[in-house]
């Protein structure tokens, strides 16, 4: 970190602390030929969160992050960035921004070293003194500095992607805008991005992260919004999402007749899959259930209750598979 | 930022090899000069036949010759990758979200080509000056007038000359920047300057169009010629340069207009 902390905002800086949202966008729409890709989208993403922006494939989130960038102008609606709106603040706040969007891309005949060099010099506040410093900081981070000196070209998708994310890191941000990160990772890989992110969060960074992959990024996110079909279909902390859906207990017992009937007793309503019972566990507490399954003589093997995942409430928001939809 | 773009430009193995390539022209004029003996450029370009006399006429030589293809050729390719090529390599949007500013981003490329005019017009200048003198005797320069100049004046007058090429070139450059913003693919607006510079050339050809002629920006390119009179006439030259600045004011404009806005989806 001491590497980028030494980079000083400029005197005309905005002051981006003390807006309570990240981002907002209202009735943010896109149409390309008629078709709207992104559609009346209202986001509030606050100020220290970690946001997932989650939708299948074509479900609009790309095209949502590149008018968040300004790289287009939306049909309708407005986006802002710690209250200044986009893109006319372009050239004050995006300095504040790092970004990755839709995959990394480079140039394939310098270095990975000579592309952060590159990108750099092209825009405000790539100071040349620091930039020796705050690109070394930066692929230490992404785990890049032995590959430092190989031409873009001889990079695998995984090194592309963590170039990628260096760029984004090549100064001191207060918002990362990160698409898909993970993309042709292997699974340590993507441990190690979900670490970076949750270190970037811990520092007060706000991180908008999109993904296809909800169980990748459910474990790191504070926020979540669902994208389908251009529509917002839910927003909201996650702890918020998932008091909103009931927890299920699980009983893996030899004994699951006498163990249906016992929760059936105390009035749940259960299912039988495999060797376990399954019940919403609706307003009864665990222990209790626990305790009158084994005062009852049930041979627990295991107990356990279980939230459903962000995939299981997708579903169950929009009644159909996480899937390709367009 | 432009010296990052210079930088960045002049470093690609791609453009090395183009210059090079420009270098290599009036080498190869020279020394098919040379093997060939004085006497045989009779019905060549003026200044050809002159290049046995005075090795430093092989740099005029040169310039006319890579004026009408090889030369436009190399800026077209610059020009036209400017924009195009960082929005097929999809490296644009990230400049852009650096933020680069999109007008900023434009200017710089433009200065780039300019600057890039200029070195292309002055390898082949310089390159032809060194190997003509080199090959064959330098003395004072004889003036299409038929006075002669001293070697410092006639070195001094070749100079300006090839300026006057490169600003030649300005006017093909600023269509070249226009079509590399309408399209992600460098070839394609590669492509269309090098179509309308060759429609350029054969309508400039066609008497029956004569009206336009002066209004196309290849009709005066040869205007800089009129450098080697003993007293220069200006009016070509003056011609020429109103033309491609306004072939530039309209080109950069329509670039501007169309890049500053775009949807950039690459």
């Amino acid at each position: 970190m001491k590497g980028l902390t030494e980079e000083r905002p400029a005197a005309s800086a905005p002051r981006l602390d003390d807006a309570e949202f990240a981002i907002t966008t209202d009735s943010l729409t896109k149409r390309f030929g008629g078709v709207a890709v992104v559609d009346q989208l209202d986001l509030r993403v606050p100020t220290g969160s970690v946001f997932g922006f989650l939708g299948p494939n074509g479900s609009g989130k790309t095209t949502t992050i590149r008018m968040l960038l300004g790289l287009i102008a939306p049909s309708e609606g407005s986006v802002n960035l710690f209250g200044h709106p986009m893109p006319a603040a372009t050239m004050e706040i995006l300095p504040a921004v790092g970004a990755l969007v839709e995959g990394p891309a480079c140039y394939p005949w310098l270095t990975g070293r000579q592309n952060l060099e590159r990108i750099d010099a092209a825009g405000p506040h790539g100071d040349a003194k620091t930039r020796p410093a705050r690109i070394d900081t930066a692929l230490e981070r992404v785990g890049l500095t032995g590959a430092q000196n190989k031409k873009y070209k001889a990079y695998s998708l995984g090194m592309r992607q963590r170039l990628g994310l260096a760029q984004a890191l090549l100064q001191q941000r207060r918002l990362l805008i990160l698409d898909e990160p993970t993309n042709g990772m292997d699974p340590p890989g993507t441990r190690e991005i979900r670490h970076l992110i949750r270190e970037l969060a811990a520092d007060g960074t706000t991180v908008f992260v999109s993904s296809h992959l909800l169980a990748e990024i459910e474990q790191v996110c504070t926020h979540v919004a669902m994208m389908r079909l251009g529509k917002l279909v839910t927003q909201g902390s996650l702890a918020a999402l998932q008091s909103a859906t009931t927890p299920r207990v699980h009983v893996h017992t030899a004994d699951t007749e006498l163990a249906t009937s016992v929760l059936r007793g105390i009035g749940l309503d259960t299912t039988l899959s495999d060797e376990a019972v399954v019940a919403d566990l609706g307003d009864h507490r665990p222990e209790d259930l626990c305790r009158q399954l084994v005062e009852a003589g049930v041979g627990i093997r295991e107990f356990a209750i279980q939230h459903p995942s962000l995939e299981d409430t997708f579903v169950k928001l929009t009644g159909e598979g996480f899937d390709v939809t367009r | 930022m432009l010296r990052a773009e210079l930088h960045h430009l002049f470093r690609r193995r791609r453009i090395i090899a183009l210059l090079i390539v420009l270098a290599l022209v009036p080498v190869a004029i020279v020394v098919a000069l040379k093997i060939a003996g004085p006497g045989d450029g009779g019905d060549g370009p003026t200044f050809l036949n002159q290049v046995t006399n005075n090795g430093v006429f092989a740099s005029l030589a040169a310039l006319l010759i890579t004026l009408p293809v090889f030369l436009p050729l190399a800026v077209a390719i610059v020009a036209g990758d400017a924009i195009a090529g960082e929005a097929g390599l999809g490296t644009l949007r990230y400049l852009l979200i650096r933020p680069a500013g999109r007008s900023r981003l434009l200017g710089v490329k433009a200065v780039t080509v300019i600057v890039f005019c200029a070195v292309a017009t002055l390898v082949v200048a310089v390159s032809g000056l060194i190997v003509g003198s080199i090959l064959f005797p330098v003395g004072r320069v004889t003036t299409l007038s038929g006075d002669t100049l001293s070697l410092a004046d006639g070195i001094w007058r070749i100079c300006v000359a090839a300026l006057l090429v490169a600003a030649s070139l300005l006017g093909l450059a600023a269509i070249s920047l226009f079509a590399s913003t309408m399209t992600d693919v460098s070839i394609g607006a590669i492509a269309a300057t090098l179509g309308i510079l060759i429609l350029s050339g054969i309508l400039d050809t066609i008497p029956q169009l004569a009206v336009i002629h002066p209004w196309l920006f290849t009709h005066n390119w040869l205007s800089f010629a009129d450098i080697m009179r003993t007293h220069i006439t200006w009016t070509a030259i003056r011609k020429n340069l109103g033309l491609q600045a306004a072939y530039i004011t309209v080109f950069a404009s329509a670039a501007w207009a169309r890049f500053t806005p775009s949807d950039v989806l690459a």
